[in-house]
């Protein structure tokens, strides 16, 4: 039980661990789809590309493993864009299709550099658990060259040259394109939140 | 847009927080753990650890002790210094690192830009250029952090930060040489013609003495963060003071 951290594939999942830890959570870094299924709550971070990254999680059987998961599930930056039916990074990649629409390229110019590298104000938009005394003006921080649509599952947008969910929610799944992991007392808030959510 | 990130890079040298003046004779500042967290309580934006000498020692920063600032840490790490394999800055990513930031070893092999970011991602590649005026041209510059060592190397800056955005860094950080410790504020002209070359984020270094430089190389060079080191760890100016020069000029920041 407790808390597994997906392992995609190379890259920096230690600052999540370290997060957790700070919050006294019990968590676990692991590709054992197995582990992940008895999880008493999953974080997909996603780091790299996001069809290395769909792949993985279609090889382990994590991806089927999340697809039956009824427990609460956060996917952070890639993490998120791997809830949607599809990402246009790369030659494309098929997402795990809990949310739809598909994850597009943010618009670099001279005036935006990409990736959106750096923090950004919250405007939240609807009442969530996950972010449960965050208000709307909180920055966070973001390293990211795709972003989400906004739809129904949106709980926060943000924006860089365009409007994008920052979080959202359906049923037990939740997401954040920024990293609570990085974002100071404002994303421990979020990840405290994210432990304190029923998993009944 | 973001907030207009502050960096505080804290140059370790055996394990201890040093300043130089123009890169030599070092002085000797205090523990990176505790002055990590003490900017971070600040308002720093973002900490780089660069371990000065490590490129020209032939080694990389050391795992464990990065873990450690990184345990404590609640902003994003840059490990700066050595790091010359795809392995050695996959395992700076995995010991808490959120991005790597490499300088004479791209240099040396441009190519391990193209390794780290095909695996890691863009994002985590940070290229770091040393960069002076030689005869006119801006020219770069190689294992700058020890002083018998360091060389000029055939490459003009600005072709090289656009090499080094082709093979597939996120960020370029750009450090003025001829500004680096004097205090006399950021070479705007020099970050202003990269800024005008680049799409991914460009950050200022070097030259950093007072809070209107902060402002000023914003205003002027259109740059996406800056990074000061040497005022931060003397106490002569604080993150929080630049932050709120920043924000009386208009300019956003996160406080």
């Amino acid at each position: 039980m407790g808390v597994a951290v997906v392992k995609l594939g190379s890259g920096n999942t230690a600052s999540i661990m370290f997060a957790l830890e700070r919050l006294g959570a019990r968590a676990v870094l692991t590709d054992d789809a197995a582990r992940v299924a008895d999880a008493e709550r999953v974080i997909l971070p996603g780091v790299g590309a996001a069809a290395t990254a769909a792949r993985s999680l279609e090889t382990s059987g994590i991806g089927e493993v999340l697809r039956n998961f009824q427990r609460p599930v956060l996917g952070i930056c890639l993490g998120q864009q791997l809830l949607y039916e599809r990402s246009d990074e790369g030659d494309g990649a098929r997402g795990l299709s809990f949310l739809n629409g598909t994850v597009t390229a943010l618009r670099a110019t001279p005036a935006l550099p990409s990736p959106h590298m750096g923090w950004s104000r919250l405007n939240v938009s609807r009442e969530s658990a996950l972010l449960d005394g965050v208000r709307s003006g909180d920055y966070v921080y973001f390293v990211h060259s795709f972003a989400c649509p906004v739809a129904g599952e949106t709980i926060a947008t943000a924006s860089y040259g365009e409007t994008f969910s920052a979080a959202v929610e359906r049923g037990n799944v939740y997401g954040c394109q920024f990293h609570p992991e990085r974002s100071s007392e404002v994303g421990a808030r979020i990840l405290k939140n994210f432990l304190a959510i029923s998993c009944s | 847009m973001p907030s207009k990130r502050i960096i505080a890079c804290l140059d370790v040298r055996d394990g201890r927080v040093v300043k130089g003046v123009r890169f030599a004779g070092h002085v000797d500042l205090g523990d990176p753990g505790e002055l990590a967290t003490r900017y971070r309580d600040d308002g720093a934006d973002e900490v780089v650890i660069y371990d000065i000498t490590a490129s020209a020692e032939r080694r990389t920063i050391n795992y464990q002790w990065l873990a450690g600032v990184a345990r404590v840490l609640d902003v994003p790490l840059t490990v700066a210094g050595g790091i010359r394999t795809l392995e050695q800055a996959l395992a700076c990513l995995e010991h808490g690192a959120d991005k790597v930031s490499i300088n004479s070893p791209a240099l040396e092999r441009p190519e391990l830009i193209t390794e780290i970011a095909n695996v890691a991602g863009s994002q985590c590649v940070v290229v770091g250029v040393d960069s002076r005026r030689v005869d006119g041209v801006w020219s770069t510059f190689q294992y700058t952090g020890v002083e018998s060592a360091m060389r000029k190397t055939p490459r003009p800056m600005l072709d090289w930060i656009v090499e080094a955005q082709e093979r597939g860094a996120g960020e370029i950080v750009l450090n003025c040489m001829d500004q680096d410790g004097v205090r006399e504020g950021y070479d705007v002209a020099q970050l202003k013609a990269a800024r005008e070359k680049l799409r991914i984020p460009l950050v200022a270094s070097g030259g950093a003495g007072a809070p209107s430089h902060f402002v000023q190389v914003f205003a002027e060079a259109d740059v996406s963060a800056a990074l000061a080191a040497g005022i931060f760890h003397s106490g002569a100016v604080s993150v929080r003071e630049v932050k709120a020069a920043l924000r009386a000029a208009g300019l956003e920041v996160r406080l």
